[in-house]
């Protein structure tokens, strides 16, 4: 299926950009958008990540997830740069209101302010959010 | 335009699948082309023949199926969410063993890369969604 569209497609290349908004495991929107991202890989698009409001908690180390029975599958994030997905931006407000770091977080991130993360969002060709 | 449309909601809890058909029923009634409705979350609900609801309300299921047909719009049903939520074709169904399927005509599941490919190829993707 991908192949044909890859073909079909002959390099189009789009700015995408996934906008993570929830927290972790409350609902299943973090881990549905996560399986989005790691298709997205497949089709040689210009792929970003932006983490605002709760959706920062996606990010924070040392989840651990046995109590809620489900899968901690925070690790995935830490993979996405083998999938070369190396753009992922964090919202600074989000961050501060919840007393987080940039050193509470698993991965290697650009924090910016909501401004800045505005202008980011307009240069973008798709935008889906979860 | 070419417009495609990702639906994230389910059906009667939320008022994203009614938004995104009157969205659908405006945009077709002004000339664009809605090229695909992709459905995702729970929004994969929306795709369910056995949906009854009370007889003098809208029937959500039946109005997509008729807009798909009669607009030759590509109504997809994403698998991985269609199946956490139960809902099957009826290779899929048998595939995994079981003794029904439930998909309503003119929908049909595939996979998460008819949603990227429906980004690439639409002039918009309009996301429907919490």
């Amino acid at each position: 299926m991908s192949d044909e569209m890859d073909f079909e497609e002959g390099g189009t290349v789009k700015k995408f950009m996934f906008v993570n908004r929830k927290a972790p495991y409350g609902t299943i929107y973090a881990l549905e958008g996560l399986e989005v991202v790691l298709i997205s890989a497949a089709f040689d698009q210009d792929v970003s990540l932006a983490f605002v409001d709760d959706g920062v908690f996606q990010l924070v180390k040392g989840q651990k997830t046995d109590g809620v029975e489900m899968k901690n599958f925070s690790p995935t994030y830490r993979a996405l740069e083998g999938y070369d997905i190396e753009k992922l931006y964090v919202d600074r407000e989000s961050l501060e209101a919840r007393g987080l770091t940039e050193d509470d977080l698993l991965v290697d991130v650009q924090v910016m302010s909501a401004a800045e993360m505005g202008d980011m969002m307009a240069q973008q060709d798709v935008l889906i959010s979860f | 335009m070419k417009i495609a449309i990702m639906v994230n909601e389910g059906p009667y809890t939320h008022q994203a699948t009614d938004s995104a058909y009157q969205f659908a029923k405006a945009a077709i009634a002004k000339g664009h082309e809605i090229t695909r409705v992709f459905f995702y979350h729970d929004g994969v609900n929306n795709g369910t023949r056995l949906t009854v609801p009370p007889q003098d309300d809208r029937h959500i299921v039946n109005r997509w199926s008729e807009m798909g047909t009669q607009h030759n719009i590509d109504l997809v049903i994403c698998i991985a969410a269609a199946q956490r939520r139960g809902l099957l074709d009826e290779n899929e169904a048998k595939r995994q063993g079981k003794n029904a399927d439930n998909i309503a005509p003119g929908f049909r599941i595939s996979g998460l890369g008819q949603l990227v490919e429906a980004g690439i190829q639409s002039d918009r993707l309009v996301v429907f969604g919490d």
